[in-house]
């Protein structure tokens, strides 16, 4: 436990005391500001043609501004994150193997489940603390929404983002640890990303292979989660995902010891 | 308090340790001797738990390192050829974060780093980052986090390299000065280090261990007799003539003749048999001016060079 938590503190640390992490905050936050800002004029225009098409011809329905601000919103944060946790994870092991810092940590008393776990965990901290000010854009709106709309709405909405953040930082992690290079890490995460991204493609499809398929994209159990609905099938699915790949992990860096270095 | 036993580990086809066998006592400073490539760094990697052998067994204070390897874990201190730093941190933070991954007790931590940066003389450097610093004080640093948490077993693989001559005392001084308290094994192919800083040596060359022994009787045991060395101004073929009829001369090797005219001639002889002033008292006679006689004793240089030379002589009588 307590070196578990070594590993843990080292890591979050290291974020800060590189540019890595002001980067990454700083960039993603410029972005979604941008996007929401975009968003959110695009829909008040909409619903202000709608008001004046009523008042003309009364015949048209009202648009959920803040709902739908809120669905584009986080189908935005999770193309963001597709981008951002490549970089998140890329050095989590590579760095350590090229500085031969790897070899210090196998040689300590923490078990290679600590290792994993803690740098596991101080990802998706770095994530949590990179996601969760964007909050502040969407309580902004809320507070200004007549009738407000329900807040589990955007509490499902972020449970969504640090459930799908939580899935790549594994698979990232996994990654880092095969090589010895960062950007190679980078490079090949991003791949992977796009590939479980795709897989969604198939739920158009009327082949059980297709179904099969899109059953096992991030995105599609993603998109339940921006309707405001927290669905046990991708709570499952992401808690499987994020374990398969720790347990990936974990076989990787005992795989360390065996290679010749 | 290490025993290791038939060590041997293959990488493939490569057997890059080849049932090693030795032991260390408690607070006995071993030198782990050997060429680059000789599976000096492989064997400590196993008795770090970092690797495990492919067959023997190695013990550390009675723990086996690969069924026990938390608690040996526990017990050592391991310095490996790059020191394991993370260049982002500054010193005393990264050897905070040692003192807790080593499962140092919370109030213990902060003397514990204390003593480290004071033994490592590093304390004017606590508050630098590691990436400022120059090769020898991150050298240092890396030994500090090697016994940052005061282990029983320290390892330590060739400290010295890269540090200038001065910090090379230094070290040799401080690793001096943990064994009793430490039982330390250190590598390097440096041989007066092992002649200066310890207790027994291990030669180990191509995997296998050559000879096992204190620097004073591998020295002695290998002498065999003394080497004399002889600088006059002579005709080369008469110095040669009259230095082999010495009594006791077994070999007498005459230089070339330098440019001012000097000649230096060794001449061996049986062991116990001084034959300095003989040689002396020869060429006087002879009328030609002395200018140096001293005897040579067997470096451990020489040792290794006879010992791991032979072994190459046989496996390769091409080269």
């Amino acid at each position: 436990m307590q070196g578990f938590y070594a590993v843990y503190r080292k890591e979050l640390g290291h974020y800060f005391v590189s540019p890595i992490a002001y980067i990454c905050i700083g960039l993603f936050l410029i972005l979604s500001a941008y996007f929401f800002n975009y968003f959110l004029t695009a829909y008040i225009q909409e619903a202000i043609a709608m008001t004046m098409q009523r008042m003309r011809y009364g015949m048209a329905q009202d648009i959920d501004v803040p709902g739908l601000v809120m669905r584009q919103f986080f189908s935005l944060l999770s193309t963001l994150v597709l981008f951002f946790t490549p970089v998140l994870t890329m050095g989590v092991y590579a760095e350590e193997r090229k500085r031969g810092t790897m070899e210090l940590l196998m040689t300590s008393p923490v078990t290679e489940l600590q290792i994993v776990l803690g740098k596991f965990l101080a990802s998706l901290t770095l994530f949590t603390i990179m996601v969760l000010p964007t909050a502040t854009y969407l309580i902004i709106m809320l507070r200004h929404s007549d009738p407000m709309p329900p807040l589990r709405l955007m509490l499902a909405g972020y449970a969504g983002v640090l459930l799908l953040g939580g899935a790549l930082l594994a698979m990232g992690s996994f990654i880092s640890s095969l090589t010895e290079n960062q950007l190679i890490a980078a490079v090949l995460t991003f791949a992977a990303f796009l590939m479980v991204w795709v897989l969604d493609l198939g739920r158009n499809s009327d082949s059980i292979v297709g179904t099969v398929l899109a059953y096992l994209s991030v995105v599609r159990h993603f998109d339940d989660f921006t309707h405001g609905v927290i669905d046990t099938t991708g709570l499952i699915y992401y808690a499987s995902f994020v374990i398969l790949f720790v347990f990936l992990t974990v076989r990787s860096v005992d795989s360390m010891r065996w290679r010749r270095a | 308090m290490i025993e290791v036993q038939n060590l041997t580990k293959t990488y493939g086809s490569v057997t890059a340790v080849d049932h090693i066998s030795f032991t260390v006592n408690k607070g006995e400073i071993l030198g782990f001797l050997g060429p680059n490539g000789a599976g000096k760094t492989t064997t400590m990697r196993i008795l770090t738990g970092y690797m495990p052998a492919t067959s023997g067994t190695a013990r550390i204070s009675g723990f086996d390192v690969f069924n026990d390897s938390m608690e040996v874990r526990r017990h050592i201190g391991y310095l490996p050829e790059n020191p394991p730093v993370y260049p982002d941190m500054t010193v005393g933070t990264y050897l905070d974060f040692v003192t807790r991954i080593k499962n140092v007790p919370a109030n213990k931590r902060a003397e514990r780093v204390a003593d480290a940066l004071k033994k490592t003389n590093i304390v004017d450097k606590k508050d630098e980052l590691i990436k400022r610093l120059s090769r020898g004080y991150k050298q240092r640093v890396g030994l500090a986090q090697a016994l940052v948490h005061d282990p029983d077993v320290i390892i330590l693989d060739e400290p010295t390299v890269g540090l200038d001559p001065k910090q090379i005392i230094e070290v040799r001084h401080l690793i001096k000065g943990l064994a009793g308290s430490h039982t330390i094994i250190l590598s390097t192919h440096i041989l007066p280090e092992v002649s200066m800083t310890c207790d027994r040596v291990v030669i180990i060359n191509k995997g296998k261990v050559a000879a096992v022994d204190t620097p004073q009787n591998l020295t002695s045991q290998l002498k065999g007799g003394q080497k004399v060395r002889v600088q006059t101004q002579a005709p080369e073929g008469p110095l040669q003539q009259v230095l082999q009829q010495i009594p006791g001369a077994s070999r007498v090797q005459v230089e070339a003749e330098r440019a001012d005219g000097l000649l230096t001639a060794t001449v061996e002889s049986a062991q116990g048999q001084d034959i300095r002033s003989v040689i002396a008292a020869q060429i006087v006679q002879k009328g030609w001016p002395l200018y140096e006689l001293h005897g040579v004793s067997l470096s451990l240089e020489d040792i290794f060079l006879e010992l791991t030379t032979d072994e190459a002589a046989h496996a390769e009588p091409s080269n």
